[in-house]
């Protein structure tokens, strides 16, 4: 149980997609400039990698991994077929995402008129398969703890891009010098929170295992409550930088 | 008649400058980020993604009659996937310490941005030759700024480049370290990708006054 909260809350902050890995960048940088449709691609990115991730997991771990074919019989257990990882998870992603555009059309019409037109767009976020990747080069153990990965790695991601579409909506009444408006601006604050994010950083580490827990939910709380406050997060810079220095 | 007309020459030449694709286009980023810690990754991240991209616009060129325009998404990500495990399987045999460093990242050229946008708005629609010219010109658009954003980096950040000590020694304080300067540790790690690109589009854009955007 202890794993699977810690790993929960490793992915949505320490292993930020975002901002540490800066995987599904494009779509970050390109749909975050108003709140309601960040809110639309980032449902929809957690929803995909939940359901992604476990599905690669199993492909992963029963037919590409060194002598995953055992199960076929003792013939098949010196194959390792891991130079086809990449084709075959696009493959499912892929497929994946056409599903369940079309699921959800079906049976959500409300949903798919929400999410649907991000569904298309999310087959080449490289989130998507960065989290399919990750989970192979990281190990990840069980079925449960890969739901668990793709599933939180989702919910950093949405944080990440609400956060910045937050910020993009208020800061059109700041006087930015011209030649920063727009990408060059959104670039930096990014960078910013990505300072912000690191000093996440040290959540997992030292302290009893109960620390760590509440240490979590209160930082989680208070990151829903000032998602747009970019003094804080310089301030964290500025704190990260003296503790460089030293 | 000149190998280069005109017209074929901007396709090259458009995209290292006022048609960028990472600091105008905004596409390609997640992977000119990640890698840019060091100059010789950024090297050769350019140099596979030139590699993909021209071969792959050039055989969606050649399809591009005959792919169904519904399951097009898919028969390009297999495409690129079939070249990117090619690069992968290279990179493995022949600079497998390298191929370490750039991790999944070699694996997410196939989400890479510009390559599936050239697809879908250039080699879709155009011959194998233009298209690859397009493809080269794109993908070496990208590799400047990725060359440029490694190349800052390791150099404030470490103090070398490509692994050769250029500022002198920092242990024995000889060179630039002899008067106190010191690497800014600072630029090796993740966030400042992002705000050494940001700057790359500042200076870009005070330079070029017809890019800047309206809000």
């Amino acid at each position: 149980m202890l794993e699977h909260i810690e790993l929960f809350f490793k992915s949505i902050f320490i292993d930020n997609m975002v901002f540490a890995t800066f995987l599904g960048m494009c779509s970050y940088l390109a749909v975050s400039k108003k709140v309601t449709t960040a809110v639309g691609l980032g449902a929809a990115v957690i929803f995909v990698l939940a359901v992604t991730v476990p599905l690669n997991w199993l492909l992963d771990t029963y037919l590409l991994q060194d002598g995953a074919l055992a199960w076929l019989g003792p013939e098949y257990a010196d194959y390792n077929l891991s130079f086809l990882s990449f084709i075959l998870f696009i493959a499912t992603i892929a497929t994946m995402v056409q599903l369940v555009e079309i699921v959800v059309e079906k049976f959500s019409p409300a949903l798919y008129n929400s999410l649907g037109i991000f569904l298309p767009l999310i087959a080449v976020n490289c989130a998507i398969l960065g989290g399919s990747l990750f989970m192979q080069s990281r190990e990840i153990a069980t079925l449960g703890l890969a739901f668990n990965y793709g599933l939180a790695s989702g919910i950093g991601w949405f944080l990440a891009i609400l956060a910045i579409a937050a910020i993009r909506e208020k800061i059109r009444y700041s006087n930015v010098p011209p030649p920063l408006r727009g990408l060059g601006i959104t670039f930096i604050i990014t960078g910013l929170m990505a300072i912000g994010f690191m000093s996440f950083g040290g959540m997992l580490t030292g302290g009893g295992s109960e620390d760590n827990v509440t240490d979590a939910k209160v930082a989680k709380e208070e990151e829903k409550k000032e998602p747009a406050k970019e003094e804080e997060l310089e301030e964290n810079a500025v704190s990260f930088n003296q503790a460089i220095n030293k | 008649m000149a190998l280069l007309s005109k017209k074929d020459t901007s396709l090259i030449l458009d995209p290292l400058a006022d048609n960028n694709p990472i600091t105008i286009q905004v596409l390609g980023i997640c992977s000119a980020l990640a890698i840019t810690a060091e100059l010789k990754a950024s090297i050769v991240m350019a140099i596979s993604v030139l590699f993909v991209m021209g071969l792959g616009n050039v055989v969606i060129a050649l399809m591009r009659n005959v792919i169904p325009s519904k399951i097009r998404i898919i028969v390009q990500l297999i495409v690129v996937a079939s070249l990117v495990i090619i690069v992968d399987q290279v990179l493995k045999a022949f600079a497998y310490e390298l191929s370490k460093t750039l991790s999944v990242f070699v694996g997410l050229i196939i989400t890479n941005c510009i390559i599936m946008g050239r697809f879908e708005a250039f080699a879709l629609g155009n011959g194998p030759y233009r298209s690859f010219l397009d493809g080269v010109g794109n993908a070496a658009g990208y590799g400047v700024i990725l060359i440029l954003v490694g190349f800052f980096r390791e150099l404030l950040g470490s103090g070398t480049l490509l692994g050769i000590p250029v500022l002198g020694d920092p242990i024995a304080k000889t060179g630039l370290y002899s008067i106190g300067y010191e690497n800014n540790g600072f630029m090796l790690l993740s966030p400042m990708a992002l705000i050494v690109v940001g700057i790359i589009i500042w200076v870009q854009r005070s330079r070029n006054r017809a890019l800047i955007e309206e809000n």
